[in-house]
């Protein structure tokens, strides 16, 4: 079973700048565990110290919020998206 | 999710247009979607810009085209050289004047038949409420989080629909909040991502164009939420990738545990969204990383004497391309892995565009044991101005 997940822009420079990647899984947190192993640099971005997605970090299962599914143990179908959405503040643009 | 608005306390409401605005506003008074009730709508809408820049920009010059009665805009930062690249309420001659001033003009020239009310002003805990409450409607085109949970918490506070964009280098989102039996920001995002885990120094930048799109969503659904019309964004969170050049959208619902408009509300008044959003440095007034620095007429001197000073650049390759010191390239994110790229006997200035990046830089070095290791104060920024100013400023 394939599942594809979404990686946003913000994420993709722990991601070898990649903007999606496909996984084999049963459910959404076995997805992330495939990101989350292939791109071990992401990993304190989605999860806490105690592994716990954290609270910003947004999954949508398609267009629904794992909040209100299974949260991480959501079964997943061959051919669904996994999107991440993290919060971005800009409405103009930062630079330091 | 149609809803019509009451206008607010204050004048009696307009009831007709005068020749000229009839003119003006022909080709929406032919639209039946528009027509003389709708056009009439726009008249006594108050709508309250938060942003002037970026998304504002946009907002602003179709708001105010529209013939949206009464804007208002909060901004208290100044026009400078970088924002002409987007923010296209402004022209060359705007740089140094206050962008609520500036965009005041721009938009009364536009169009001289509507109020346009300019806040030079931070928008704080402490006014978000005064000014809010003369409006209908709360439009989001800020760029920090404590000030976007801010206005989420004061418009959910006194019932205001708060229209939201976002966008960050060539992504952009956008939806309502605050709609009766909508969502809101804290149910989407209850908690801010804690600083240093969003990355922004060397990921920053915008296409031009992006919040040119985004800001217009957002006008566009201003106008609905006026006209009671459509489908409005309100539970649905629409996502747009520029390059990719998609749409998306996603569900958002509800949380019937949001401390802000769930069943229980326990945030009652407004609060310290900067301590809230844990923001230090960058964003809130305190102090930068405190470490051993150099001035650029101080560095010049050295160098000009011969002295044996290794120059490390830790900014990304692309600026680099743009202007450098001949320095040796490790940008930021980077230095963790390409330590050993550097030797530690030997005496090293680190530095950036402004300085920000390299204080980090050198406080990293400091504590992996490098002890003869100087941040070049103000950056490539303050080299520019003080030393040689063939150097272009970005
Ligand atoms: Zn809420």
């Amino acid at each position: 079973m394939s599942v594809k997940v979404m990686i946003p822009t913000p994420l993709r420079i722990y991601a070898g700048k990649r903007d999606s990647a496909e996984f084999s899984a049963a459910t959404v947190g076995e997805a992330l565990g495939g990101l989350t192993t292939q791109f071990a640099e992401l990993r304190k971005h989605l999860y806490t110290e105690d592994g716990k997605l954290r609270a910003f970090v947004n999954v949508y299962l398609n267009d629904e919020d794992i909040r209100y599914l299974a949260k991480e143990n959501t079964p997943t179908k061959d051919g669904d998206t996994i999107s991440i959405i993290p919060s971005i503040a800009g409405g103009s643009s930062e630079k330091r | 999710m149609a809803t019509t608005l009451q206008p607010q306390t204050g004048a009696k409401p307009a009831t007709s247009l005068t020749n000229e605005e009839v003119l003006r506003y022909s080709r929406h008074l032919i639209m039946p979607e528009v027509g003389m009730e709708g056009q009439l709508k726009l008249k006594n809408a108050k709508v309250l810009l938060i942003g002037t820049g970026g998304l504002g920009a946009p907002l602003g010059l179709y708001l105010a085209a529209a013939g949206v009665g009464r804007l208002g805009l909060v901004d208290f930062d100044v026009v400078d050289f970088t924002n002409l690249q987007r923010q296209v309420t402004f022209g060359t001659s705007d740089v140094g004047k206050f962008k609520s001033e500036a965009a005041r003009e721009r938009l009364s020239n536009l169009n001289p038949n509507i109020q346009i009310d300019a806040f030079e002003t931070k928008l704080t805990s402490d006014n978000a409420l005064e000014l809010f409450r003369d409006f209908d409607i709360i439009v989001d085109g800020t760029d920090n989080f404590p000030t976007r949970y801010l206005v989420n918490d004061a418009s959910i506070l006194l019932g205001k629909p708060n229209v939201y964009g976002s966008i960050f280098r060539f992504e952009g989102q956008a939806t309502v909040f605050g709609m009766p039996e909508g969502p809101c920001y804290r149910c989407l995002y209850p908690e801010p991502p804690p600083p240093g885990l969003v990355p922004s120094c060397a990921e920053g930048g915008v296409l031009g164009v992006l919040p040119g799109i985004v800001g217009s969503i957002q006008a566009m659904e201003t106008i609905k939420l006026i006209l009671g019309s459509g489908d409005s964004l309100a539970g649905r969170l629409l996502l747009f990738d520029a390059l990719g050049m998609k749409f998306r959208e996603l569900k958002l619902r509800k949380n019937p545990n949001c401390p802000m408009c769930g069943e229980h509300r326990t945030i009652n008044k407004l609060i310290d969204y900067y301590e809230f959003c844990g923001v230090r440095g960058e964003e809130a007034p305190g102090p930068d990383v405190q470490v051993p620095e150099i001035t650029p007429r101080e560095l010049k001197s050295r160098l000009d004497r011969g002295d044996d000073l290794f120059i490390l650049d830790v900014r990304e390759p692309h600026e680099f391309q743009i202007c450098n010191l001949k320095g040796h390239l490790i940008p930021l994110g980077e230095l963790p892995r390409r330590v050993h790229e550097l030797d530690s006997s030997r005496e090293i200035v680190a530095h950036c565009r402004s300085g920000k990046r390299s204080a980090e830089a050198v406080d990293f070095l400091r504590k992996a044991g490098f002890r003869k290791i100087l941040n070049l104060k103000g950056g490539i920024l303050a080299w520019s101005d003080e030393v040689d100013p063939s150097v272009p400023k970005y």
